[in-house]
């Protein structure tokens, strides 16, 4: 009698799982997720701490008076001394609910505006991101199933938008369309909306996810599994959606936070530019424009927003990089231009 | 006919008896240096003719001369019109409608050559020729004007500017009496330059001079250099004064923050720009010797589009003019030193200003405190509760802050706000144009010149309103007939009478001021920042600080 067992088949994890597992073990792109968490989850918080503080962060409170440590202290306080010129917002009083950061030269709460400036920036950029990634597939997808003249026509299109410096570009887009919004058949942005920074930036980084898309496609569309279904008749729209578009997915998973955190940098300079979010809404760039006039006396206003700029963008860059490696080790997506 | 005689031509003559202090002894002991003057960014184009910049005007004080000359003097005689190229203040004929100057002398310009007949005739046809900014408005009263306007290129104004070489005069012959015709020569749109100075905007090029200086380099992005005119002696110590400094350096590129910074360490002595709002304190405390605040003939304020809702509702644009804290506007330019709240048109100390404020918590001479129920039932009274309200401001520190707390009022008594900033230099132009249907914007407005029509004419006539134009000064689109009739009434009037005039000025200005076209927010001040070694600052609220009649040594 044989004493051969047959072997029970050995449970082997998925794709998935074995990504999750190995970014989990990245701890540098854990924290960077945590961080990121935490500023979300703070900028979310906006509404409840303007409420709890008992301020409006977009109307000008020039004559407001504030209570520290039982004293009324004026938010803009007029030089004493000499000649009397000029009014010094509040500092930070380092008390949450109280002008925790100070105020800036409307007399409003920075810390309140820092939080609702943070929800601006992070909606702009997070809507842009969704944008973008879905013009950027479907233009990588079409032009590089389809090949031949929608390849070129598509191509061409997407090298002469490429073409442009993207700070240049988005900077006339913007000039262009902040006074008067946008209206294309029934569709109308109004200006000051926030929909009109969403547009310019998913706009304007359309070839930097179409480019590598289309590549990916292309050498998909040589592959042996694509060809049967090609020769089996299957209908081209659902080649791509069933079999080419899920072999792009982690690719365009891994663009997600690297995406955000250029999208948060172009926002915030448009802004800063006065071409981004419009006064009196805040976002992190319109809040260093307000401080801009004040780093000689309250440079803090100037500092938080760039502080809060850079920490958010770093920890979406390393947990971006984090995800590349767990998801996509051979991937060649980087941050800049190729 | 005597009775014509104008009466700005008369207050210069009175003036002829002004003697200034002992300059030949300051002379002797300060004479040299080289002042050294930075600014952002350079003024544009260095033609006289075209420049319509106040740093520019400034600047061409000590260089250029026209046939009359605003005096370089301190404060409120700064606006008194002296004999400058021309011997005498003109003789005036044919019912106020012929002025004939006899020119001086012995004059060179800078290049060498004698100032003759001819370059003072070659310029009045320049300034056609260039399609000078003001050659439609200022001078468009002369002679021929209509023709030069219409092909600017073959412009002679015949009839309209002679020449006499023999004798030596100038005659200029206009269509109608015109009280204003002596400030607008001496302007520097109407300075003389060679006749052979091209008909074409010189822009970097600098033109031969007249006057105590010459522009000897000029680099738009770097600076400009203005020395002694080799060719200058003094024929006039009331217009054209010899000055201190050997050399004028004007730098520019340097922020405003490194700018003060430059002052305070003796590196620069003065700069155009005005003073970051953060450093005010400071400087306010630590150097006030070194601080010159001085009084301007300016508006800042924000036009109204009496053509578009909601503000082509008087009522509407009343309630808007109720509503504003006037004292919070002055705290957001710097405080009460540096500005004062204003409800109407002419600014104090004005030809024709009469204290007057009915849009305030208690009507009458001064503004007291916003009157925000008046504003808010005026705005349910007018229907447009509700209405969207965009403002457009520059895109400055100060405007931006005072559009962000316009839309805080605006909100409040019931509309539905935002404010766009718009570049410095689009926002000017911008707002003209009726195709960018602005429905309110805040501007500001600097007199050319001392006469009330300067500010209500030019602002608020039929005339100075052009659908679709770039160059609708006009702003507001305000155009009431009444109101325009007796502007033209009392421009004729100051033909004659010039007190009367200024009444009459001062009743149109209450008649515009309560059909809030525009809501006036401030009269602003302006402060002069200089270094601790510049002496003898003196202002002239014509053209502000005379440069060269400070020392540095």
């Amino acid at each position: 009698m044989s004493n051969l067992a047959v072997a029970a088949p050995r449970k082997t994890r998925g794709p998935w799982a074995v990504a999750f597992a190995k970014l989990a073990r990245d701890r540098a792109a854990m924290a960077s997720l945590a961080v990121f968490l935490l500023i979300v989850l703070a900028c979310l918080s906006a509404p409840l701490y303007a409420k709890w503080a008992g301020v409006d962060p977009f109307a000008s409170t020039l004559d407001a008076v504030v209570q520290i440590d039982g004293a009324d202290v004026p938010v803009m306080e007029q030089s004493t001394e000499g000649l009397g010129l000029g009014y010094t917002p509040l500092g930070p009083t380092w008390r949450l609910g109280n002008y925790f950061l100070g105020a800036d030269s409307q007399g409003r709460d920075v810390m309140a505006r820092m939080l609702y400036g943070g929800l601006s920036s992070l909606l702009i950029s997070g809507a842009a991101t969704i944008f973008t990634l879905i013009l950027g597939t479907a233009a990588g997808l079409i032009a590089g199933y389809f090949g031949g003249v929608t390849d070129t026509v598509l191509s061409r299109f997407l090298d002469i938008l490429w073409a442009f410096p993207i700070y240049l570009l988005a900077i006339s887009l913007s000039i262009v369309t902040i006074a008067h919004g946008i209206t294309i058949g029934p569709i109308q942005i109004e200006s000051g909306s926030l929909w009109l920074p969403v547009i310019i930036i998913g706009i304007v980084y359309v070839p930097y996810v179409a480019r590598p898309i289309r590549g990916q496609v292309m050498a998909l569309r040589k592959s042996e599994f694509v060809l049967a279904a090609i020769n089996l008749g299957v209908p081209g729209w659902r080649i791509l959606w069933r079999d080419i578009l899920p072999n792009v997915t982690t690719t365009l998973i891994v663009f997600v936070p690297l995406m955000m955190a250029l999208n948060m940098l172009t926002e915030s300079a448009l802004s800063f530019l006065s071409i981004g979010v419009q006064p009196p809404a805040a976002s992190w760039g319109t809040i260093i424009q307000d401080g801009q006039a004040l780093l000689y006396t309250r440079p803090l206003v100037a500092l938080v927003p760039g502080l809060a700029i850079a920490v958010s963008v770093m920890a979406l860059n390393v947990f971006g990089d984090g995800l590349r490696d767990a998801l996509d080790p051979r991937s060649k997506v980087r941050l800049g231009r190729d | 006919m005597k009775k014509l005689l104008l009466a700005a031509t008369a207050a210069a003559l009175l003036a002829g008896t002004w003697l200034a202090p002992a300059q030949a002894e300051y002379l002797k002991e300060h004479r040299g240096g080289t002042i050294r003057l930075l600014a952002r960014s350079a003024a544009g184009t260095l033609d006289p003719h075209i420049n319509y910049t106040d740093q520019g005007w400034q600047m061409y004080q000590p260089i250029y001369d026209g046939l009359v000359a605003f005096r370089k003097a301190e404060g409120m005689d700064g606006f008194t019109i002296v004999p400058d190229l021309a011997e005498a203040l003109p003789q005036v004929s044919n019912d106020g409608k012929t002025f004939t100057f006899k020119l001086r002398k012995g004059i060179k310009f800078s290049s060498g050559h004698d100032l003759g007949v001819k370059d003072v005739v070659a310029s009045f046809q320049r300034i056609f020729k260039v399609s000078g900014p003001t050659s439609g408005t200022f001078y468009a009263g002369i002679v021929g004007a209509d023709k030069c306007l219409a092909d600017t290129k073959s412009c002679t104004l015949e009839g309209g500017v002679v020449g006499d070489e023999a004798a030596g005069t100038i005659t200029i012959n206009i269509t109608k009496p015109d009280a204003e015709l002596l400030y607008k020569l001496a302007l520097p749109h109407a300075v003389v330059l060679p006749a052979d100075t091209p008909a074409e905007d010189m822009g970097s090029k600098p033109i031969p001079s007249t006057g105590a200086y010459m522009i000897s380099a000029f680099d738009p992005n770097k600076g400009m250099t203005v020395s002694r005119n080799p060719n200058f002696k003094q024929w006039s110590e009331e217009a054209q004064p010899d000055g201190y400094p050997d050399v004028v350096q004007y730098d520019f590129g340097l922020s405003e923050e490194a700018a003060v910074t430059a002052i305070q360490n003796g590196e620069a002595d003065w700069m155009f720009d005005a003073l970051p709002s953060d450093r005010l304190g400071e400087l306010g405390s630590k150097s006030m010797d070194q601080l010159h605040i001085s009084p301007l003939s300016a508006w800042w304020y924000a036009p109204l589009n009496n053509r578009l809702a909601p503000f082509d509702n008087e009522k509407a644009r009343q309630a808007v003019a109720y509503a504003i804290d006037r004292n919070t506007l002055v705290k957001l330019f710097g405080g009460k030193v540096l500005a004062s709240p204003v409800c109407q048109v002419l600014p104090p100390d004005f030809p024709g200003h009469e204290d007057y404020c009915p849009f305030t918590k208690n009507p009458g001479a001064k503004w007291s405190a916003p009157n925000l129920d008046k504003a808010k039932q005026l705005v349910e009274d007018s229907g447009t509760k509700g209405q969207k309200v965009t403002i457009i401001v520059e895109d400055t520190a100060i405007s931006r802050s005072i559009g962000v707390y316009l839309q805080s009022v605006l909100t409040s008594i019931g509309y539905v706000a935002d404010v766009k900033p718009i570049s410095s230099n689009i926002q000017f132009t911008y707002i003209q144009n009726t195709n960018n249907k602005v429905q309110m914007s805040v501007t500001q407005w600097y007199k050319d010149y001392p006469a009330a029509s300067d500010f209500l004419n030019i602002l608020f006539s039929c005339a100075s309103f052009r659908e679709g134009s770039d160059a609708s000064i006009n702003i507001a689109g305000f155009c009431d007939k009444e109101i325009d009739a007796k502007m033209q009434k009392a421009l004729d009037l100051g033909v004659t009478d010039q007190k009367a005039a200024d009444k009459m000025w001062a009743e149109i200005d209450r008649q515009v001021t309560d059909k809030a076209p525009a809501v006036g927010l401030f009269t602003p001040k302006r402060l002069d920042f200089v270094s601790k070694r510049l002496g003898n600052f003196k202002f002239n609220r014509q053209f502000n600080w005379m440069i060269t009649q400070s020392w540095v040594q």
